[in-house]
């Protein structure tokens, strides 16, 4: 393995974390606020649909992208509006989301394009494109720290770039900012909160619709800037497994970012090395590469990796009592 | 300067009129009138249930009530939520803390009122006012300490700091000393001295008549939901002060004869329990109890009563040794369970009665017969469970514990406090056991349902029952129990004769001062 191919798999690792860093820090601002959300998967396949759909109808990206962050909050507002309005179970009002979701999409997407629950295929304005930084190609000369630049940071598109720069700013907000402290007091004891004079409900209800603003920007990268045009399902469970990198990373934005590039990692080797041969046990079936990232899911859930310690408030809606 | 001038003809920095509120058909607030002086100490007292918290809760914008007025310094101001009775210079101190648990001091004191976007600035200017308000108060605490790293005393300051630093000219206490040390008591009870002197009005909440007496300046009584008076604390007693709580005369200390105690009936050596985490709650615990005498377990909560209870009632398991009446039983592994303790003749009272004691959701003859549910008198059969003579059971039992309403057919959560206790009470005791292990009888349980609880249990102690009595409440130990052991850090730390000792010894003994008398450890001399 050379050092351009290592180059070449942290680059689509980069590519492949950045809908999960999206959706990791969506679930950490709602679960920070004291609202567990496992609709994160259907909340990014609504945006992944909307984006593409109108992207591909108006052929302009960014009124794809304001249609998928549309739909994502629409969704995180009705999951607010069941967990804190009408104080209801937040894993069923999630569930829902996510099969409301899955079902739309596909319905919607069959009634208006023919194509089997896709989307058309998007080009030129229709997609977000890679970004060339200055003068890659000529860096990209220098040895060793020249593809760094060249390949690794540059040519990826803005969202990337957008999801990156997301993680410094949540931890920002959230240890930095009145926002971001008595986010994290709701989380863990909503009636500090309340006695301090503080609405815990308007609280919840920002926190809930950063959360689907930011699964909004995953899901909308996924479909026209990952790919081009939407696919049934193509999220494929990677809401859960941004939920599962929340828990890894014990709801803290810089392991957020760790835990998504790992399960990042793991895709791009997947998808780099269809058959992994090692002499004298044979070889790897593809199969078995491509689900590593759900195996590690599972042991990050079974608490295979030490304590985490949820917000203390999370999933109790707040009731002030008598 | 002369400040007592300037009350008496400035108006009234608390004043409600008409206050009235109701939680669907229970009306918790009665046409409440009240008037509070600035500077003063003012004490309201009353029963659980009776509409105390209700009312502060309204004062303080928590609950907004169906009708009256607030006027605070003269103006009258309409209390929509905490915001802005915070605006009005109320601060609260609720009983249970509204404090994040794992922000430090700082950010807990600021939350709410950082006033600005950024942090930092209100986190150093609040760096700043605590080491003030700790010299002037002696409210010291450490300002970057995690709120769960401190001792409740501690918490407690970090709550009348939070209420400092939003400038409140009000202190509303709800009931502060149930968790605390008797000196931490009394050093509370400094700092609100010095907080009146300085101005600050203080409303104090508690149904301990003693502070009353000790600390307050004014009283008012609340019974159901009504204000039944306001009197100078210099002008009443705690007599008068029970009798209309209650509405009723009340024996407040129940008549005890010396009894003859027989054998050593419960012997505990070496009581040992690890908890889940691995922490020692219990280290090497010993004690006996002999037939006809109370022995009370004194201690601040959460110094190892809830595992002593728990492993001698079978609940959890522990190491060491555990005879009753001579006869050795497990304390661990096979045999060692609640329902193998019951066959021994040990009866359990839990600490926690609704975890623990009954299953709200369940009828009330249910609840009588649980736990003896297998025994033949609730069965017709190997099968088939007796309702109807449960039910006429539970009827008996009822009536003889005046238990209201006494109606076997009602769910236990519709009961009050007292009454669930009762139910307890009369399942546990109509078993006829040799030993009765007892937590904290008349937790949440009014004045008079405690007059009756203590009866029988002295009752039973004249009937030959040994009776092990755990109790944060000292005044409860010093009335019932003939011997006191008290338990600091999951240790017996000392051990007096009732009759020999007083409140300042325990007091030290429960914060964990042994004493370097030398004495005779009690339990020696009289074994």
């Amino acid at each position: 393995m050379d050092y351009l191919t290592i180059i070449q798999i942290l680059d689509s690792m980069l590519r492949l974390s950045a809908p999960l860093i999206f959706a990791c820090l969506a679930g950490l601002f709602s679960e920070r606020s004291g609202i567990f959300d496992i609709g994160l998967e259907g909340k990014m396949l609504a945006s992944a649909f909307f984006s593409a759909a109108v992207a591909a109808a108006t052929g302009s990206v960014w009124l794809g992208l304001m249609a998928g962050l549309t739909a994502s909050m629409i969704l995180a507002a009705i999951h607010g509006f069941a967990s804190i309005t009408f104080q209801g179970n937040q894993l069923i009002s999630g569930v829902a989301i996510n099969f409301l979701a899955s079902g739309m999409t596909a319905l919607i997407g069959q009634n208006w394009f023919r194509l089997g629950g896709r989307t058309p295929s998007l080009s030129g304005d229709g997609r977000f494109l890679p970004i060339e930084f200055p003068f890659a190609e000529s860096i990209g000369k220098i040895p060793f720290l020249g593809p760094i630049y060249s390949e690794l940071l540059s040519g990826h598109t803005i969202l990337v770039y957008v999801a990156l720069l997301t993680v410094p700013f949540t931890w920002w907000l959230l240890f930095k900012t009145r926002f971001g402290l008595r986010l994290r007091a709701v989380g863990e004891n909503p009636e500090a909160v309340d006695t301090g004079g503080v609405s815990v409900s308007f609280l919840r209800y920002r926190a809930v619709l950063i959360c689907g603003l930011l699964c909004g920007l995953g899901g909308a990268y996924l479909a026209t800037g990952m790919a081009a045009g939407f696919i049934r399902d193509m999220t494929a469970g990677k809401g859960f497994i941004a939920l599962a990198a929340l828990i890894f990373a014990k709801w803290r934005p810089a392991y957020a970012l760790y835990a998504c590039l790992l399960f990042g990692f793991l895709e791009a080797i997947a998808i780099r090395y269809q058959n992994i041969t090692i002499e004298g046990v044979g070889t790897i079936p593809v199969q078995f590469m491509q689900a590593l990232p759900y195996i590690l899911t599972i042991v990050i859930l079974a608490g295979l990796v030490g304590k985490a310690i949820p917000p203390k408030a999370g999933g109790e809606p707040y009731v002030k009592e008598r | 300067m002369d400040t007592k001038v300037q009350h008496e003809s400035a108006a009234p920095m608390i004043e409600l009129r008409g206050i009235s509120k109701s939680f669907g058909p229970v009306q918790a607030n009665k046409n409440i009138n009240l008037k509070v002086n600035k500077g003063s100490i003012h004490g309201i007292v009353g029963e659980n249930g009776a509409g105390k918290s209700t009312l502060m809760s309204i004062l303080y914008g928590f609950y907004k009530s169906d009708l009256g007025e607030i006027y605070i310094n003269g103006e009258h101001i309409n209390i929509t939520d905490s915001h802005v009775a915070i605006e009005a210079g109320i601060g609260m101190v609720h009983q249970h803390f509204k404090l994040v648990e794992n922000f430090t001091v700082l950010e807990n004191v600021i939350l709410g009122t950082e006033n600005s976007f950024l942090i930092n600035p209100a986190l150093n200017n609040a760096r700043v006012l605590l080491s003030d308000l700790a010299s002037t108060y002696s409210l010291e605490v450490n300002p970057d300490a995690l709120i769960e790293d401190l001792s409740v005393g501690h918490q407690q300051r970090v709550e009348i700091l939070k209420a400092l630093y939003r400038q409140a000219d009000i202190l509303i206490l709800d009931e502060p000393t149930g968790v605390l040390t008797p000196a931490e008591a009394d050093h509370l009870f400094n700092i609100l001295r010095n907080l009146s002197k300085e101005g600050k009005t203080i409303i104090l909440i508690t149904h301990k008549l003693k502070e009353i007496m000790s600390v307050t300046d004014t009283v008012s009584v609340m019974r159901r939901g009504e204000m039944t008076a306001t009197l100078e604390t210099s002008k009443t007693n705690p007599q008068e002060l029970a009798e209309l709580m209650v509405g009723r005369s009340v024996l407040l200390r129940v008549e005890k004869d010396a009894t003859e105690v027989g054998d050593k009936s419960l012997e505990v050596h070496n009581l040992s329990v690890t908890d889940k985490r691995g922490v020692t709650a219990l280290k090497n615990v010993s004690f006996h109890v002999r037939k006809g005498e109370i022995l009370g377990i004194a201690g601040v909560a959460g110094n190892g009563q809830t595992e002593l209870l728990e492993a001698l009632g079978g609940i959890s398991p522990a190491t060491g040794t555990m005879k009753i009446d001579g006869e050795e039983i497990a304390l661990h592994g096979k045999g060692s369970d609640a329902r193998s303790r019951r066959e021994y003749g040990v009866s359990h009272v839990p600490e926690d009665r609704q975890k623990l004691g009954l299953i709200l959701d369940f009828f009330a003859w249910e609840n009588i017969a649980f736990g003896y549910h297998h025994k033949d008198e609730f069965n017709k059969n190997w099968l088939l469970m007796d309702n109807g003579k449960t039910r006429e059971i539970a009827r008996e039992e009822m009536a003889k514990f005046d238990i209201r309403p006494p109606t076997p057919n009602n769910l236990v959560k519709n009961f009050s406090g007292g009454n669930q206790q009762k139910i307890v009470l009369a399942r546990e005791l109509e078993q006829h056991p040799k030993v009765l292990i007892v937590g904290q009888p008349t937790r949440g349980v009014d004045i008079g349902a405690i007059e009756f609880i203590h009866q029988k249990i002295i009752d039973l102690r004249d009937k030959g029952v040994a009776i092990l009595l755990v109790s944060v409440e000292l005044d409860e130990i010093f009335s019932l129990s003939d011997r006191v052991a008290v338990l600091f850090d999951g240790k017996i730390i000392g051990e007096r004769i009732t009759e020999e000792t007083n409140e300042s010894e325990l007091g030290l003994l429960m914060a964990g001062i042994e004493d370097g008398s030398g004495e005779q450890p009690v339990m020696e001399s009289i074994a």
